[in-house]
């Protein structure tokens, strides 16, 4: 019975998800080892029981609460994947700012949009005030650091949680750019 | 506002899946399940291009990198394009242009690969309805070990020349103001040498697999979001296709030249953007045709057709074969632009093999530094289309203002117009199934979406507008800010 894994992107770059596929032709092995559920890479639109749980990104919206609370209600463990999901990362740095006045310089005051609006409609999520790292809204079981965390890092980290193997400190392969 | 009262029924695509980034589509369906509203929404906001005001000039290809890890590159080496200008570096040494030209083609091969091999491959080998389960690159993989076998290692080739020409393969750190801080060594050349003419290989390999899939279910593939469309990219100064450099080029539904080889310093001039209330990211529009009929295509269907010729043998070949294919019905095909995709791909790798020959890559003269000044536009193709960085530095070396206006922004208009005619097309009077709903998003990711890009974009610069009476006194200033 193959593991079943999720991943997903939140406020995020993707570059986590690139470092991922960074494993290069190892993909093939880690195929043998588990089923991907929810990701960028299938057509799941929503995560079922999972025993491992990918999250790139900080929590910028109300949609990303629920994709947060999705995966932490179906994996058995949640890793915070790579810099913004640990501590907010870059997209934190709008922590600062008032986002009102942010929004409306953007969409309202703009001589390069000269019929302004800012944009309003219910199908768009509510922005947050703060960019938030995932611990502050679910558990998370495991942090990996790195903007992104090498592809080593993420094939040794999957290698040991695959093997039930609680995960080494990774000397070395870790980085914190 | 939608209108999602009675009696419309709406119909949601969430998330958008196998696209970078976060987006999703809404229908709305009458009573007899006919389309009267299909809208892509990009729904996150952030404030890259506001945060960085305040940073030193010299930080910020590295920051703005981190809008997008599919193609960093394209942010780091615009960023750094506009901050040569910053430095009053307008002449790079030969070693530091081709090295950064190295890693950009790395990065058009290695996202170009990504976006047909792992996200859009599915759906034209298995069907657009094909079990949703097996519309992915596991499914490839198992069931076409070669093709998913050489996505990956195509992708893994273009990651190495940015690895060894960035310093990273996911936001790398070479480029800086006025040139590079690396050279390739002639280990690394090497090292790239004995793998390119298999690349090649297998990238004439995927533009006959891309015209092949095309081919084989011909009728659909021509009529499926069909449109013709204003269009907008770089062109070198000869016409020849140029990824990394050019001036502005743009042309009507016909053909015909709206404007060429302007040079993209004063972009303004030429390009507005609109705010619906809907999304979060912007519609540009041709100033001289205004916000209703000025919105255009942009990205690889764009530069095939658009340029003169490819500067590269078996690119150009294929270009033509792509331009006389069917009497020439495939030059306005939404799903054409896989096939073209891999064309440029092609060049991507022929061009990296002739820039692993030239000498100057090993030269040692990286940087040069002229007089600064406040403002810095660098512009460049990306994957996905024509990307804009735009920057007002101030006396203590702070960035003031910033402006982007990201690939996937300019095709906001085309992407909406391809999911309508596609929802018309397809779903009109009938019980939405998975199957159907699947072919909205096949019209999308036809564009490769960067939605990541398109989220983060958020920026200001200064407008300065002053009325000056008839002898040239200044009778009013207003300064006001214009955002991305």
């Amino acid at each position: 019975m193959k593991l079943r894994l999720a991943t997903t992107s939140l406020a995020g770059c993707f570059g986590c998800h690139m470092s991922l596929l960074d494993i290069d032709e190892r993909l093939f092995a880690l195929l043998d080892k588990v089923a991907f559920d929810r990701t960028p890479l299938t057509d799941i639109k929503h995560c079922g029981p999972c025993d491992i749980g990918l999250v790139e990104g900080g929590v910028c919206n109300a949609e990303n609460i629920a994709v947060l609370r999705e995966f932490r209600k179906q994996c058995t463990v949640l890793v915070a994947l790579g810099a913004c999901a640990v501590t907010g990362g870059l997209p934190a740095q709008r922590n600062h700012l008032d986002l009102g006045a942010c929004l409306s310089e953007v969409y309202l005051t703009d001589p390069g949009t000269p019929h302004g609006l800012i944009p309003n409609d219910p199908e768009l999520p509510l922005p947050l005030d703060q960019v938030h790292p995932l611990h502050e809204v679910v558990r998370v079981d495991y942090f990996l650091p790195g903007c992104p965390p090498s592809a080593e890092a993420i094939w040794s980290f999957l290698q040991d949680l695959i093997a039930g193997r609680e995960p080494a400190s990774l000397p070395g392969l870790i980085r914190y750019d | 506002m939608t209108e999602s009262v009675p009696p419309f029924k709406r119909v949601v695509i969430e998330p958008l899946t196998r696209v970078e980034g976060h987006g999703k589509v809404t229908l709305l369906l009458d009573q007899h399940d006919r389309v009267h509203q299909a809208r892509l929404h990009i729904v996150e906001f952030r404030g890259f291009e506001k945060f960085i005001q305040g940073r030193p000039y010299w930080e910020v290809p590295v920051i703005v990198q981190r809008l997008c890890g599919i193609c960093p590159v394209s942010h780091h080496l615009a960023a750094a394009k506009a901050m040569d200008q910053i430095v009053g570096a307008h002449h790079l040494t030969p070693t530091a242009e081709k090295l950064r030209r190295l890693m950009h083609y790395g990065q058009i091969l290695q996202s170009h690969a990504l976006h047909f091999f792992h996200l859009a491959s599915p759906d034209l080998l298995f069907g657009f309805d094909a079990d949703p389960a097996r519309r992915n690159i596991v499914a490839v993989a198992a069931e076409h070990p070669e093709i998913a076998r050489q996505g990956v290692l195509l992708r893994k080739f273009g990651q190495e020349v940015i690895r060894l020409t960035a310093g990273k393969r996911v936001h790398g750190t070479s480029a800086v103001p006025g040139g590079v801080n690396k050279n390739l060594s002639r280990e690394e050349r090497d090292f790239l040498l004995k793998d390119v003419y298999q690349i090649i290989a297998w990238s004439r390999d995927a533009v006959a697999l891309a015209r092949r899939l095309f081919e084989q279910d011909l009728a659909r593939h021509e009529r499926f979001a069909h449109f013709a469309a204003h269009t907008l990219n770089l062109i070198r100064a000869d016409g020849g296709l140029d990824l990394y450099h050019g001036g502005l080029r743009a042309r009507d539904r016909a053909g015909n030249t709206l404007f060429d080889h302007v040079e993209y310093s004063h972009y303004w001039e030429h390009l507005l953007e609109e705010v619906k209330p809907w999304s979060y990211m912007k519609f540009p529009y041709l100033r001289a045709l205004g916000p209703e009929e000025g919105w255009y295509r942009v990205g690889p269907l764009t530069r095939i057709t658009r340029c003169d010729f490819i500067p590269t043998p078996f690119a150009d070949h294929a270009r033509r074969d792509f331009l006389d294919f069917d009497d020439g019905r495939a030059r306005e095909a939404t799903l054409a632009t896989h096939w073209a995709r891999m064309i440029e791909m092609l060049h991507a790798a022929e061009t990296i093999k002739e820039l692993l020959h030239d000498e100057a890559l090993q030269g040692t003269d990286l940087l040069v530094q002229g007089e600064h000044q406040e403002m810095g536009v660098g512009m460049l193709e990306a994957p996905r289309g024509t990307l804009i960085h735009h920057y007002q530095v101030n006396e203590d070396d702070l960035v003031e203002h910033a402006n982007l206006i990201v690939s996937t922004t300019h095709n906001n208009q085309a992407m909406n117009v391809a999911i309508r005619d596609v929802a018309r097309t397809y779903l009109d009077g009938h019980t939405l199934t998975e199957g159907l709903l699947n072919h909205i998003e096949v019209a999308i990711r036809a564009f490769d979406p960067c939605l990541s890009c398109a989220t983060h974009a958020v920026g200001k610069m200064p407008l300065k507008v002053e009325l000056i009476d008839a002898n040239g006194i200044t009778v009013a200033e207003h300064r006001s800010h214009m955002c991305a």
